[in-house]
């Protein structure tokens, strides 16, 4: 038989699991968590006023205009719910697959594409232009006829399909919450902690019956989320797709956005549990290297996948023989904006190689550093299929560039402070992993240890 | 607001021993007693004769909620109410209502399923009795209502401490 490796290492009783992942919300802030979160808050200060400017100035401020009309919010909604991806993948796909090792890194995943998503939501809603008149997106009797909203539009399926993401994912991070919050609320030293807590836990009980029906619905949900995390950035990808533009009008767009997703998704969880390990080292224990090794692998084989699909479009353009379908991609890779496809070919197909060295995939600097360039790819990517299709399409006279202002800076960088604020705000008040879930996984690995 | 009951609790300090309490408890004829533990234990379904959870159900009448729903509200507001002929296509263009229906479905599935997790433990609670500030830590109880059948305050405590209960005491749970 062959051994396998500790999922949590120390061999820990049960008290010291529980002791170890709630350390971080029982103590006082490090200065570290301090400063990275005042960065992180005064970054998004700098967001809020970005966009109170934007939205109250009009969507001129960013570099759109004719041909290219859709930009940085476009881009880094796509760039944002991908990353959401990842989430799901690894707490609702793994579970699926009985993949006992997403347990300890699935709570901060599905924090992640919660956020994620709550970042990714704003830019469709501002890109409107009017986002006081937002909620013209919803079919909602009206006195206008009523006039209802075209369901024949990939926008609109993209607006359910990303509420219904954002309401699962979000009910799904919470159930798994409740019991870690009645742990918390048992464990609470003051009454307004344990009054706190105990309203999130909603009275959780822990008897044999609950648990019974609660591992039904986890199973139920991860059964749900399974295929709506797929149809979500299928579903993206079909704002291009369905479109008659070259560049965009392709059948490879849903599993290659898919894919994409995943891969970027499993940069940005890198990124974030390398820093998380370093803030927390008792997390060292849980989230070990052999966790982060086995995610690495998963942002290779994506990787190639990605790079597959840029090859695989590359070739379908020239075997199509559509002149327009062409030189699109001869544009993209040889055009004014080359720049920005070989930045995407060099972070994504390019980098991630390094990780077919083991020395590397254990390597937390490497893996950091490939995950931020794996992010830097993954941005480029959906710059390149947004801005690259759309300056240059079927007539000359209609050719134009992408007037990039300070705007676009601004709202693209502010956005992290959005993320970064509420995740850093996550690590303090929610237990970061989950306690009931790493227990029964505790004996893995262990002499006597079952399953 | 649930009343709670009371009766008699053992405290077990390992997964084996409240395993084996649960499977002693039920042959001496207790039926509605509780098993108590900070984690899922696999095999505690069987010890306590637990029934397959009925949620599944919920799930799967939701879901056709949400489909048959999605493609009604689809097709009454394109067809309908109001028809607008966009590019052409028919009024009723089943292919692009998918995408709704899907989502739909997944939506009503998954919301009715938590609330039906919500009803099935009795939830939110406000502010329960706890037996033992460590059953959501690391040690595990039994409860034995004092209306169960059998119910004999000295008979349970000998019993729990047969089985090798850490503490046993009267609880309100």
């Amino acid at each position: 038989m062959i051994k396998r490796n500790q999922l949590v290492l120390g061999n820990k009783s049960l008290k010291q699991i529980t002791e170890d992942i709630v350390a971080p919300l029982e103590r006082l802030p490090s200065k570290g968590w301090l400063g990275m979160f005042l960065s992180a808050k005064a970054l998004f200060l700098f967001y809020i006023i970005a966009i109170a400017i934007v939205v109250s100035t009009g969507m001129g401020l960013l570099g759109v205009n004719h041909p290219v009309g859709w930009g940085t919010m476009i881009i880094t909604f796509v760039f944002w719910i991908g990353i959401g991806h990842a989430g799901t993948l690894i707490s609702a796909v793994l579970f699926l697959f009985r993949q006992k090792w997403r347990t300890s890194v699935a709570r901060t995943a599905e924090a992640m594409t919660v956020f994620a998503v709550m970042t990714a939501g704003l830019f469709p809603l501002m890109h409107t232009g009017r986002p006081w008149l937002d909620f013209w997106l919803f079919p909602y009797p009206n006195q206008r006829g009523p006039l209802w909203v075209n369901f024949r539009s990939p926008l609109l399926w993209d607006v359910f399909a990303v509420s219904t993401y954002a309401t699962v994912s979000m009910v799904f991070w919470y159930i798994g919450l409740v019991p870690d919050f009645a742990t918390i609320r048992d464990r609470a030293k003051n009454n307004i902690r344990r009054i706190v807590y105990g309203a999130l836990s909603l009275g959780w009980r822990g008897t044999a019956k609950n648990w019974s029906h609660y591992e039904m619905l986890y199973l139920l949900l991860a059964g749900l989320s399974t295929p709506l995390v797929l149809s979500v950035h299928t579903i993206v990808s079909f704002d291009f797709a369905v479109s008659n533009l070259p560049g965009w009008h392709t059948t490879i767009f849903p599993p290659y956005f898919v894919a994409g997703a995943i891969f970027s998704g499993f940069g940005m969880v890198v990124t974030l549990m390398t820093l998380v390990r370093i803030g927390f080292p008792e997390f060292k224990d849980y989230v070990t290297i052999d966790h982060m090794e086995v995610m690495n692998k998963i942002i290779m084989t994506t990787g190639l996948m990605v790079g597959y699909a840029y090859g695989s479009e590359f070739f379908i353009a020239w075997y199509s023989g559509n002149a327009y379908e062409r030189y699109a991609f001869i544009n993209r890779a040889m055009g004014p904006y080359a720049w920005s496809y070989w930045i995407m070919i060099s972070c994504n197909v390019i980098i991630p190689q390094l990780f077919w060295f083991r020395k590397f995939r254990r390597s937390i600097p490497v893996m950091f550093v490939v995950s931020i360039f794996v992010n830097i790819g993954m941005w480029f990517e959906r710059f390149v299929i947004t801005v690259t299709s759309l300056h240059r399409d079927f007539m000359p006279s209609n050719w134009g560039m992408y007037a990039w202002s300070r705007y676009d800076t601004a709202i693209l960088v502010g956005s992290f402070g959005m993320f970064l604020t509420l995740f850093l705000l996550y690590l303090r008040l929610f237990p970061a992993i989950s306690i009931a879930e790493v227990k029964p996984v505790k004996n893995v690995g262990y002499e006597g240890g079952h399953h | 607001m649930a009343s709670w009951k009371y009766g008699m609790a053992g405290i077990f300090e390992t997964e084996e021993s409240i395993i084996k309490a649960a499977y002693k408890t039920r042959e001496m004829g207790f039926k509605n007693f509780e098993a108590i533990s900070p984690y899922p234990i696999h095999g505690m379904e069987e010890a306590c004769a637990i029934k397959r959870s009925w949620i599944p159900y919920v799930t799967f009448g939701a879901a056709l909620v949400g489909l048959f729903g999605g493609l009604a509200l689809t097709y009454w507001t394109s067809a309908v109410d109001w028809a607008i002929n966009v590019g052409g296509k028919p009024f009723f263009s089943l292919p692009a209502f998918i995408p709704i229906m899907f989502e739909l479905t997944i939506l009503f599935a998954a919301l009715s399923s938590v609330g039906a997790l919500f009803y099935a433990c009795g939830m939110p609670k406000i502010d329960p009795p706890i037996i033992d500030k460590d059953l959501t830590c690391s040690k595990f109880a039994i409860f034995i209502p004092n209306d169960d059948n059998g119910y004999d305050e000295s008979k349970i405590s000998e019993m729990f401490r047969a089985l090798g209960a850490s503490e046993v005491k009267k609880a309100e749970f």
